[in-house]
């Protein structure tokens, strides 16, 4: 046991003195930035694409776009994100001619790699709102895109946010891939600070300890929504 | 002003409606009967165009609305449907369902009028000053809109009896209720027909009094009602004209006394004897 007192001891020094807990929140604020901006932007997408898929197929253009938009959940649900990480970062900047910082490359690719799996979520989501709805706003006279964001979205999107919920849990899970473009995460600041004081224990245990706190209050977060909106069917 | 020419229907290689020919007039009430599956509902919703034709013209206040060409959502604004499942809208409260038509309409309209003028502005600028074109006049604003959707929707709900459940979600009504707030929602439109697809089928036997009897009232304003049932008391009573559908045809079309008291086409006489 005093074994284990010597390595939080070191820690400790590592953490405070030696500015580790500096790394350790710029390592929280990155994982935090990089899971909710890429779920809003993956939550645009997946709607986009979402919406896409589920438009009438009579003509040509809808079926062109469907294309487009199954090659494109294809290509992203089909290749590891670490892989689409590296791509982007080291193939396709440099093609292009694009500085980017890797905390913004790990944005964009994150939220261009929920996009493709929200909308299969999104999908159906739409696909669960009954038919009976849209019928309802195209008899009175609503346009095909008005009902669509007026009465079915609304709908879906309410049906869906506990799975959205579980995405956005994936996504600060991982978020602890952004290293491999050099991105300081909470795995990089614990690393560090296990490096600094040559002892590896203590630094993933209280990294491990905050990714379960991350975790548990979003699910809190999740479950107190889902309540209050459940409740506002009801309210009378 | 409904005026149905030759009308067919086919869902891939099943015809389902074979060339209907009928004219509803203003005012008329027409029950549309037969057996299950004979092509009711698909018959009614080719009037609005919920299903599209695959064949035929359907002139409604003078256009074809069966044409592709023509902004089918501007005539639907003309044409209530009332639905077997109600259909309200889960995420609007009952005055919501009531003024969500009416207010997008009016704003949809109030928007176009201004885009409309913002051109002839431009165009005026060329324009010799003799040639110069007036503006659209606008008369209303957004607020104003809103306000008369509400007021007017408000005065619905008092004539069902339900201004106290305003605000509350579909959820939380009875069939009747949900059915009869349907009915309104339709009305709120002010529109010249109103089609009906069983509206009272999925009710509890309780309940479909109170949806009949705001249907009745309606009849007797002179609103223009196609009604697909199988209340057949119902049909005799209210009904100025009855249709027999089978098979994708109109095999029979008498006011109602004649269609029930003395029919002559052997599938309805083998139908009523079933049913009545
Ligand atoms: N959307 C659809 N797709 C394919 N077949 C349909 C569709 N709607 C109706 N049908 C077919 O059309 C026929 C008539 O249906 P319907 O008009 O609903 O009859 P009714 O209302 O008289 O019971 C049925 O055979 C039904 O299977
Ligand atoms: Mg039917």
């Amino acid at each position: 046991m005093g074994d284990f007192s010597k390595k939080v001891d070191a820690f400790l020094d590592a953490f405070i003195n030696q500015n580790g807990y500096a790394k350790v929140l710029e390592g929280l604020q990155n994982t935090l930035l990089i899971a909710v901006l890429g779920l809003v932007i993956g939550i645009l997408i997946g709607t986009v694409i979402a919406i896409v898929r589920v438009l009438p197929k009579y003509k040509v253009m809808p079926r062109i776009l469907n294309g487009i938009c199954s090659f494109y959940v294809g290509l992203f649900r089909g290749t590891p994100i670490v892989v689409q990480l590296l791509v982007f970062y080291y193939v396709m900047l440099p093609l292009l001619g694009i500085r980017m910082s890797s905390v913004n490359v790990a944005i964009i690719v994150f939220g261009l790699n929920s996009g493709a799996y929200i909308s299969e979520i999104m999908r159906s989501g739409i696909l669960s709102v009954d038919h009976g709805q849209m019928e309802a706003g195209r008899a009175v006279g609503l346009s095909y895109w008005t009902t669509m964001f007026k009465i079915v979205i609304p709908q879906a999107v309410k049906n869906i946010l506990p799975t959205l919920g579980n995405e956005f849990i994936a996504l600060i899970k991982e978020t602890s891939v952004v290293s491999f473009v050099g991105a300081t995460d909470l795995y990089i600041a614990f690393n560090m600070i296990g490096s600094n004081s040559y002892e590896f224990m203590v630094p993933y245990l209280v990294m491990a300890l905050i990714y379960i706190v991350l975790v548990l209050l979003i699910s809190l977060g999740i479950k107190i929504m889902e309540r209050s909106l459940r409740k506002s069917d009801r309210r009378h | 002003m409904i005026d149905v020419i030759n009308l067919q229907k086919s869902f891939g290689s099943n015809k389902v409606l074979n060339g209907i020919d009928i004219k509803i007039e203003k005012g008329d009430i027409m029950c549309v009967i037969g057996p299950s599956g004979s092509g009711k509902s698909t018959f009614l919703r080719c009037l609005n165009c919920m299903e599209d034709p695959t064949g035929g013209q359907i002139i409604f206040n003078g256009v074809d609305i069966a044409d592709f060409k023509v902004d089918i959502n501007i005539h639907r604004r003309r044409m209530g449907m009332v639905f077997q499942h109600f259909n309200l809208f889960n995420n609007k409260t009952v005055i919501q369902n009531i003024m969500l038509a009416p207010v997008t309409v009016g704003l949809q309209d109030l928007k176009k009028a201004k885009r409309t003028n913002v051109m002839i502005k431009l165009t005026n600028l060329f324009r010799s000053s003799r040639m110069k074109k007036d503006l659209v006049p606008i008369t209303t604003n957004k607020a104003e809109i809103k306000a008369t959707a509400k007021e007017n929707a408000m005065a619905l709900l008092n004539r069902i009896g339900l201004a106290d459940k305003a605000d509350v979600y579909p959820s939380t009504l009875s069939g009747g209720q949900k059915q009869r707030v349907a009915i309104v929602r339709a009305l709120a439109m002010n529109p010249d027909v109103i089609l009906f697809d069983e509206p009272t089928s999925a009710l509890d036997p309780e309940m479909v009094g109170e949806v009949l009897d705001l249907m009745k009232q309606l009849a007797k304003e002179g609103m223009t009602m196609i009604i697909v049932t199988h209340e057949m008391g119902f049909a005799r009573e209210v009904a100025n004209r009855v249709l027999f559908i089978d098979g994708g045809q109109i095999l029979e079309s008498a006011p109602p006394a004649e269609f029930f008291g003395n029919p002559k086409n052997p599938r309805l006489k083998e139908f009523l004897s079933k049913v009545l």
